[in-house]
């Protein structure tokens, strides 16, 4: 338990109120990630994994429990602070890319630089950059609706770079890729993680993508049920 | 910041052109109504006031009374009850500035080849100060001419027109009613009175000279009707009082006896003319400022439309680190470009409408820069206000609710 850890959560519970009352989504969920960890979150369906992530992604607040996210108690934030925090110190990648159907990729991937108050030029040369750096750099002009999945993918993770975040949070995000093209995706993490230290979070149901993490949290029912290096994931049940 | 923002709603407006010219439409339509009612009303209002001032101000008007002859009872100005020596009398009043007596009558008059009927007034040197009016050249009669009662005229500007042409009257002579008179002014242009008459068809002179020479009426020294001019309108109730005593006492009249003469405010009536004129001018403004709010209530609609569609952008925006108030931003910027934009082609559209209006219906139309201002400064406003709701609503979206949306 380093103090400078990414990512500190403590008895972190989330409940859904709902017309049939509360439902918990997440109970008593503790953990600690340290900076350039590579870590796979893996669950059935309705484990509570995305809601841990979302919560993790400042997008949605726990209901109790604390969590520490580089050094700041995220509960104690207002809503500007975590628009910051999203913006400079998480990048976010989903399942669905997300990307601005109407905008090209540069500006889709300039964004998070618009929203931190970067000169336009300036966040088209970073764009470019990012573009470059996930092997899309003939694309920058292209419609983000006009391209394949892995490339809308990699425009994702492009932009969640952009603004250079210590940690990158990626729910699914291989979900709607086919196989050689989430091997490209993951291996793009993998140098992520390797070259520039970046700490990775991803959430997957698949266990060939989460052999490329290093480390294994497994979530049932809202608890973690598992946590250890992923060697042991053959041992470990689905 | 504002740039790529600029960018960005252009961008969102481009992608439902036809949803964006229809708001604004709405716009465009309630500003140009504004402002086109706001002329029309300004250019009735300013017409009647025009004529209001022709007038003069602060104006009685004393009317001999009726006479019954036989039982049949004639209307207000057939006995001939009023004199010049009543006219002396009322001068005297603290709170009279100015009196004339008139003697009008219809008359030809000739000047060479030409020929023109018209109303010729006999009066004193104080009825121009009465009635306010000016001379474009020459000079008026004076009290010697009334006392020697000299053939001299003024002569109103549509007179001057139909005898003279062109010519230069001043100087001339012209025969009334077959005698010569000398032209000695021209009167400057009054336009039409409060009933539309045109008050420049008109013939001053002597009231002496039409009492002996030009009507000779049958009483000699009577005048059909008096002007007066009280100092000052906080003065006019008191005035009307004070002429009513005095011309009872110096016709001789018992109390609870009719008068036979009787006076009228005039300045009054026209002011209430003016009234009627000022309330009509904002009851358009008013009915025309409604469409403003259904306009606004139309960019409303819209930018609850577009907040909804676009929900799920406002998530993906706020995942990367937009703040609340960039999603305001964003949405209001929306807003205020349409109203902006539609206020613009409304003020445009509504000064056109008006100098066309003006063109083919010769209906007087004002525009005032400060009416189109502030149907421009009150319709952009209009944009905003219903503008911020839908913005305010995307702004305050939970990022995962936003994200999750379907």
């Amino acid at each position: 338990m380093s103090p400078d850890a990414v990512i500190r959560v403590e008895r972190l519970c989330k409940q859904y109120e709902t017309a049939a009352g509360a439902v918990p989504a997440l109970k008593d969920v503790s953990l600690t990630i340290a900076p350039g960890e590579f870590v796979a979150v893996m669950g059935p369906s309705g484990s509570g994994k995305s809601t841990f992530m979302n919560i993790l992604g400042c997008l949605d607040t726990p209901t109790s429990g604390s969590y520490v996210l580089n050094g700041k108690d995220v509960g104690t934030l207002n809503s500007d602070q975590l628009a910051q925090l999203r913006n400079k110190v998480i990048g976010f990648v989903f399942q669905g890319f997300n990307l601005l159907p109407r905008a090209n990729l540069e500006d889709n991937v300039a964004l998070p630089l618009v929203y931190r108050g970067v000169k336009k030029t300036m966040a088209a040369t970073q764009a470019r950059e990012m573009l470059e750096k996930v092997g899309l750099k003939g694309y920058r002009n292209s419609m983000s609706n006009q391209i394949s999945g892995g490339q809308q993918q990699r425009a994702a993770i492009a932009r969640a770079l952009v603004n250079r975040p210590r940690l990158i949070l990626a729910d699914e995000p291989t979900g709607n890729l086919d196989t050689a093209t989430s091997r490209e995706i993951m291996n793009l993490f993998t140098r992520l993680n390797k070259e520039d230290g970046i700490t990775i979070l991803l959430v997957t149901h698949e266990r060939d993508i989460a052999a490329y993490a290093k480390r294994l949290v497994q979530f049932v029912d809202g608890r973690v049920v598992h946590d250890g290096a992923v060697t042991h994931l053959e041992a470990a049940p689905a | 910041m504002i740039g790529p923002m600029l960018a960005e709603a252009w961008h969102a407006m481009s992608a439902n052109r036809l949803r964006t010219f229809l708001t604004m439409l709405g716009m465009v339509i309630s500003v140009g109504a504004v402002i086109l009612m706001l002329a029309i009303g300004r250019g009735a209002q300013f017409q009647v006031e025009q004529s209001v001032a022709s007038l003069g101000s602060n104006l009685f008007m004393i009317l001999s009374g009726s006479s019954t002859a036989g039982g049949v009872r004639l209307g207000g100005g057939a006995a001939p009850t009023l004199t010049l020596g009543d006219v002396q009398a009322i001068a005297e009043l603290p709170t009279i500035a100015a009196v004339a007596p008139t003697v009008p009558g219809g008359a030809q008059i000739v000047y060479g080849q030409n020929n023109w009927g018209t109303q010729v007034l006999g009066t004193t040197p104080s009825y121009l100060e009465v009635r306010d009016w000016q001379l474009d050249a020459g000079y008026p009669f004076t009290d010697s001419d009334v006392r020697s009662a000299t053939r001299v005229a003024l002569i109103g500007q549509t007179v001057a027109k139909n005898l003279f042409g062109e010519e230069e009257p001043v100087g001339k002579m012209i025969r009334i009613k077959q005698s010569p008179y000398l032209v000695i002014g021209l009167l400057a242009a009054k336009g039409q009175s409060l009933d539309g008459r045109d008050q420049d068809d008109t013939i001053l002179v002597p009231v002496t000279t039409a009492q002996r020479k030009l009507f000779g009426t049958q009483f000699q020294g009577t005048v059909r009707y008096i002007m007066a001019q009280a100092t000052a309108p906080e003065a006019m109730a008191g005035t009307e009082r004070a002429l009513n005593q005095l011309l009872r006492q110096r016709h001789h009249l018992q109390e609870g006896a009719d008068s036979d003469f009787s006076v009228r405010n005039l300045t009054a009536v026209a002011n209430t003319a003016a009234e009627t004129a000022r309330i009509m001018s904002l009851m358009l403004g008013a009915i025309a400022s409604i469409s403003l709010v259904v306009g606004g209530i139309g960019i409303m609609n819209i930018m609850l439309v577009s907040v909804t569609e676009r929900t799920r952008e406002i998530g993906i925006r706020m995942a990367v680190g937009a703040r609340q108030r960039d999603i305001l931003l964003q949405f209001l910027l929306e807003a205020i470009i349409i109203s902006v934009v539609g206020c613009l082609v409304g003020v445009i559209l509504g000064v056109g409408g008006a100098v066309l209006a003006n063109k083919i219906t010769e209906t007087a139309v004002v525009i005032t820069l400060s009416s189109v201002v502030m149907a421009f400064l009150v319709a952009a406003g209009v944009g905003v206000f219903f503008g911020f709701y839908p913005a305010n609503k995307a702004a305050r979206l939970k990022p995962i609710d936003a994200l999750r949306y379907q």
